[in-house]
């Protein structure tokens, strides 16, 4: 166990160095001179001058990058140059939003695809089985943008059930702050409950037709007790492996989630500074982006070989 | 069953395949959905009533089934129809570019992956890496470098596709290379080239062509996406992705712009994925027993 840990560690360690090189060189081959950006108006030689030396812009990059690693690993990761805010406070006020969203998403998406896909595979061929499958294809198919335009469009502003934007901070009103995340994050769960459900029922499916279910129901467990006990363990193993290999999905969805409902996330954070050309906010934001996906992965597999003893062993071999 | 099916001469597994999805009535109605909009598409010049750029202010938010504009036209008078018939010509045009671009790209480092373990590790590590980057960072970034563009939107969907290529062929080498016909190859004497080429390659094409009609409705999901944020296909021309975004200005005022996009991509998409989900189980003998 412990030499699966080290060795995994050792891997995201490996991961994460490279995508921080591979930002630091993508923003640099970005078009157009940061310094320009950063003159506006002003743009003779002296201020360029004056600009490119306050930014460090002069130096070469390998010192550039150092700067960049060392600043980023004591947490300062510059300032905006469009407002001038330090970009640490804008993505600290950023990422709780949408972190809430994506939690939010996951624990929905998971209700519904593990129900809806236990329910198929215990009701094979009849009609539950039918409408679990066609609202699993509906999940894939659909533009997920275009369900949460049509909510807005029909629950928000029609029937006036939920705000159609906006947002509010948990700590100031839990209540309002559900009732604008709760249709965002249905709508950013409906594809991961979709591919929930498919590998819940094919997975549940595998095990009613092994030996030692057939053991438990011959031994006279109740059908229910059999089902309950051993597709929760499934399916727990299963819902941790989708959330693991949809999460790269799950982020991005996120970003075109916020831009609908204007949620004032990480997405919405993303999108703008692109458009802006804000580069210390570009950098910044995918190299969060980066880090987070590789932490919550190998989470995602220490949690794996946890429910799952079989990864632990041969992890150990 | 099993006795008929031994008694009947032995057919190809392509035209067992076939006939498999064709029994299906699901399946024939996807594969009706998708000549539909592959002629629509194609045809657009002719089919499409409308110019789909051509603005006529005084005529804006017509309602669906005004003469002449059978789906309404948008804020600037532009035929609703017309636009999606165009639109699914780019979605379509994306979505084959994509999964083209991770094909040429996946399938040879999958194979090597697969075939030569020395290579495999680098090629994984590199595989993770790609995967590590959420797709529309990746293509934010891409829009950022190169610009906005139909080409550019098809290269960054493929990219995010490559891994899920490499995985595929790297299991299905895998799988092949331990077959006895394989071995039986290498003991005759044949090249690690002529293998690939002739005797895995081959044998993983139906993997392949079901990767690829997932493949497919993704990567025209993923196009609509970015047409929506502003990083796909550029204005005017005509995207189902820049319809949507448009029309979310406008949407209560009205709704049928931004309803029928979404329907077009959602029946196109719909369509590919029934397609892929019948081949796979045609081509699956565990799932016919099921």
């Amino acid at each position: 166990m412990r030499r699966y840990l080290l060795n995994r560690l050792w891997q995201s360690l490996v991961t994460l160095v490279l995508a921080t090189i591979v930002v630091f060189v993508g923003v640099r081959a970005l078009p157009g001179d940061p310094a320009l950006a950063l003159a506006g108006e002003e743009r003779d030689p002296e201020s360029l001058r004056a600009i490119r030396q306050q930014y460090g812009l002069d130096q070469s990059w390998l010192v550039q990058f150092w700067k960049f690693v060392s600043h980023a690993a004591r947490g300062d990761l510059g300032e905006s140059i469009r407002t001038g805010t330090p970009v640490r406070s804008m993505i600290l006020s950023a990422l709780p939003v949408t972190i809430e969203l994506s939690v939010l998403a996951i624990v929905i998406a998971s209700v519904i695809g593990v129900g809806a896909g236990v329910l198929a595979a215990v009701r094979r061929g009849g009609p539950a089985e039918w409408a679990a499958n066609g609202l699993a294809l509906l999940g894939l198919s659909v533009p997920h943008f275009w369900l949460g335009l049509m909510a807005i469009l029909y629950l928000s502003v029609a029937l006036g059930l939920f705000p159609a934007s906006g947002f509010v901070p948990f700590f100031t009103n839990p209540v309002a702050n559900l009732h604008h995340l709760i249709l965002p994050a249905v709508i950013l769960g409906t594809g991961l409950a979709a591919v929930i459900m498919r590998q819940t029922r094919s997975s549940m499916l595998d095990a009613l037709s092994a030996d030692y279910i057939r053991t438990a129901e011959a031994k006279g467990l109740p059908p229910k007790a059999v089902i309950g006990k051993h597709a929760l363990r499934n399916s727990l193993i299963v819902v941790v492996t989708i959330v693991g290999l949809q999460l790269g999905a799950l982020i991005s969805g996120a970003v075109v989630t916020e831009r609908i409902f204007a949620l004032p996330g990480f997405g919405k954070l993303t999108v703008d500074a692109v458009f802006q050309r804000d580069y210390p906010v570009i950098q910044a934001v995918v190299l969060v982006t980066a880090t987070a996906y590789i932490v919550i992965n190998l989470l995602v597999d220490l949690l794996y070989s946890v429910i799952d003893p079989r990864i632990r062993v041969r992890g150990e071999a | 069953m099993a006795v008929v099916e031994a008694l009947v001469p032995p057919r190809s597994n392509s035209r067992r395949v076939v006939r498999r999805v064709l029994r299906n009535p699901l399946a024939i109605t996807g594969l009706a959905v998708l000549a539909i909009a592959v002629v629509l598409a194609v045809f657009a010049n002719w089919l499409a009533p409308h110019d789909p750029t051509q603005t006529q202010l005084g005529n804006a938010f017509a309602p669906p089934g005004t003469a002449g504009h059978l789906l309404g036209t948008d804020d600037l008078g532009r035929d609703v129809l017309s636009r999606i018939m165009f639109g699914l010509r780019a979605s379509l045009h994306v979505g084959i570019l994509a999964v083209a671009f991770s094909l040429v790209i996946g399938v040879p480092l999958g194979l090597i992956a697969g075939y030569f373990r020395a290579i495999d590790a680098l090629i994984s590590r590199l595989t993770d890496l790609v995967l590590a980057f959420p797709f529309l960072i990746l293509a934010v970034g891409l829009a950022a470098i190169r610009g906005a563009s139909l080409g550019n939107a098809a290269i960054a969907i493929g990219i995010a596709q490559i891994p899920g290529m490499i995985r595929i062929v790297r299991s299905e080498t895998l799988r092949l290379k331990s077959l006895d016909f394989v071995s039986a190859a290498i003991v005759e004497g044949a090249g690690d080239a002529w293998i690939l080429g002739r005797h895995i390659l081959p044998n993983a094409g139906s993997a392949l062509i079901v990767q690829a009609t997932v493949g497919i409705p993704a990567a025209i999901l993923g196009e609509a996406v970015l047409s929506f944020l502003g990083l796909g296909i550029q204005p005017p021309a005509p995207s189902l992705g820049t319809m949507l975004s448009d029309a979310q200005q406008f949407a209560s005022r009205a709704p049928w712009a931004a309803v029928m996009p979404g329907v077009a991509i959602m029946l196109l998409t719909l369509a590919f994925n029934i397609v892929g989900d019948s081949l796979r189980d045609a081509l699956d003998p565990k799932a016919s027993r099921r």
